[in-house]
């Protein structure tokens, strides 16, 4: 049984406004996944859903066998951990630690645990030397960093990034990227949302696409980005150098650098 | 003509370890370019942006050395309400610059002609015109808090350009948006330069500077370590000892160059790497 079982649901916002129509899917335990599409297309909706910020209002979400419509949001939270999109949806202490520590003290463990944690996870998410600082001293790249380590210090079983990757310089990204492996080599499922194609290369096999409210591709990342039905309808983008190789009529879906050249050199050999 | 000429600047904030937020910075800003400004976070990127409009040191106490001339005068000896009509700044959130006390986006995009006291017919047209040139004539009866992040942005850029500034400061305005939100931005950015604006952009998004700017200037730990045509820079592989990024298709050349030395080009976007490969492959008889 997945770890994670998504069956036919919706979601419609109070105001009347449906936002997620009849998605189903399923995600193991330790498995790592892109979820991808234009704003408005239900992404954000769905993953609040998997950790019990919002409930279906129709369809089951089951987190290791447990139905989410019969546990408090704090309940579910203890397994699933949301990094909100917004880092100032999140913050509310005035210093890092404090902040990072929060969890933890309401899950009851010893100042001790709490300060080993606290420091293990900020090592982790780079963000060591802020631990004194008030978070809105800090840049937004940084700021998203310490919301990461909020939901890292709980350590939940499953890891939800919203466009973690958004306003990130060159190092940031290198960060995450870290932090990603990291989670997945211990057994956490990491699901995350973003706009950056280059990204989900380097990062994912898996990807799912969401357009107008639906799930409407949950495959391979190389079949994703070379099938165009599914790229026109959810407007994302091809990576750049899948883009060059479409447009050089290269038989062969290319998403790497490292592909294009050892294409470019094998075709080289074949004459 | 040289709108802006900065010199040995240096810049130390008032409160942190003493270290230099900017460190002998020199450049110079042409009229109607269009300027990039990259490098990783807390390189001096937004510092620099703040003295550019004048934040530093009108606002921002801290030490700041050497000089920075503005059409002839020196930053320190502006005005701040005549440096705002000559420079506007654009936020990196829309949030913080969208002002909270107008219920539409038409009355948005009039606040700040009405400060200074324009004439109300003079208002309406102007702020019709700027709305007919970003293409929101949709959202002008809007309550700006009811905007998407790409559309709150769009009308950013109105409120600001209808004050008509010659030169625009841009920090980061896309990385909050969606791909189809940055090509909007990209597109008001394109029509500002064609109108003889002089743009100064910071931006993480690489590969569109390289379809756009004109010059860049990458940043590293307070200093300006590169700078120049932005085809000239963007084709180097030194901007990655300063993790600043480069353009994939650059990233492209250097491999295949790497590879075969005969590939001598670097290319910067697309349509370059297209054509660059293509003769290549030529003249190495890929085909």
């Amino acid at each position: 049984m997945s770890f994670i079982q998504i069956r036919d649901v919706s979601y419609t916002y109070p105001n009347g406004f449906m936002a997620v129509k009849r998605v189903s899917t399923n995600i193991e335990k330790g498995e790592k996944l892109a979820i991808v599409g234009q704003n408005g297309a239900g992404k954000t909706t769905t993953v609040k859903m998997m950790n019990g910020l919002l409930r279906p209002s129709k369809g089951d979400i089951f987190i290791d066998g447990l139905n989410t419509k019969g546990y408090t949001t704090a309940q579910i939270s203890k397994r699933v951990g949301y990094v909100f999109q917004n880092p100032d949806d999140q913050i509310f202490h005035s210093d890092v630690y404090s902040e990072i520590a929060y969890g933890p003290k309401k899950k009851g463990l010893s100042e001790e645990e709490i300060s080993n944690r606290v420091e293990k996870v900020a090592k982790l998410a780079g963000i060591d030397r802020y631990l004194d600082e008030n978070p809105y001293n800090l840049p937004f790249s940084t700021r998203k960093f310490v919301t990461i380590a909020c939901v890292l210090a709980m350590d939940v079983d499953v890891v939800i990034l919203d466009e973690p990757t958004a306003g990130q310089d060159y190092v940031g990204m290198a960060q995450i990227t870290k932090l990603i492996n990291y989670l997945q080599k211990n057994n956490k499922t990491v699901i995350t949302i973003t706009h950056d194609m280059e990204f989900v290369v380097n990062n994912f096999e898996r990807v799912i696409v969401m357009a107008n409210k639906q799930i409407i591709a949950d495959k391979n990342k190389r079949d994703v980005f070379w099938d165009f039905n599914v790229i026109e309808q959810s407007s994302i983008k091809q990576p750049y150098i899948s883009e060059l190789a479409n447009s050089m009529s290269f038989e062969s879906k290319i998403l790497t650098i490292d592909e294009f050249v050892n294409y470019l050199f094998n075709s080289k050999k074949k004459v | 003509m040289v709108l802006i000429q900065a010199r040995n600047i240096t810049y130390k904030y008032p409160i942190n370890d003493g270290q230099s937020a900017l460190k002998n910075v020199n450049f110079t800003i042409e009229e109607g370019g269009f300027y990039a400004i990259i490098g990783k976070s807390a390189a001096g990127k937004t510092t620099l942006c703040n003295v550019i409009r004048g934040f530093i040191p009108h606002f921002h106490r801290g030490d700041l050395q050497g000089e920075l001339i503005v059409e002839g005068k020196d930053i320190r000896e502006w005005e701040m309400d005549e440096l705002a009509k000559k420079i506007g700044f654009i936020f990196q959130n829309p949030f913080t610059q969208i002002s909270g006390v107008k219920d539409t986006v038409f009355d948005e995009i009039a606040y700040g002609l009405e400060n200074l006291g324009v004439e109300v017919s003079e208002i309406k047209a102007r702020v019709k015109q700027i709305i007919n040139l970003l293409g929101i004539e949709h959202l002008q009866d809007k309550n700006p808090y009811e905007l998407s992040g790409g559309q709150k942005q769009r009308v950013a850029f109105a409120a600001v350009i209808v004050m008509d500034p010659d030169i625009l400061v841009i920090d980061e305005p896309t990385s909050q948006l969606d791909p189809k939100g940055t090509k909007d931005i990209f597109e008001i950015i394109k029509l500002l330069k064609e109108r003889g604006k002089t743009i100064i952009l910071v931006e993480h998004k690489i590969e569109l500077i390289a379809e756009n700017a004109d010059y860049v200037y990458v940043m590293h730990e307070g200093e300006i370590v590169h700078g120049g045509k932005m085809e000239h820079v963007f084709s180097d592989p030194k901007v990655l000892e300063y993790e600043a990024g480069l353009p994939q298709y650059a990233l492209l050349g250097i491999e295949v160059q790497k590879r075969n030395p005969s590939f001598s080009r670097i290319p910067i976007n697309k349509s370059q790497a297209e054509k660059e490969l293509k003769k290549w492959m030529e003249k190495q008889e890929v085909y």
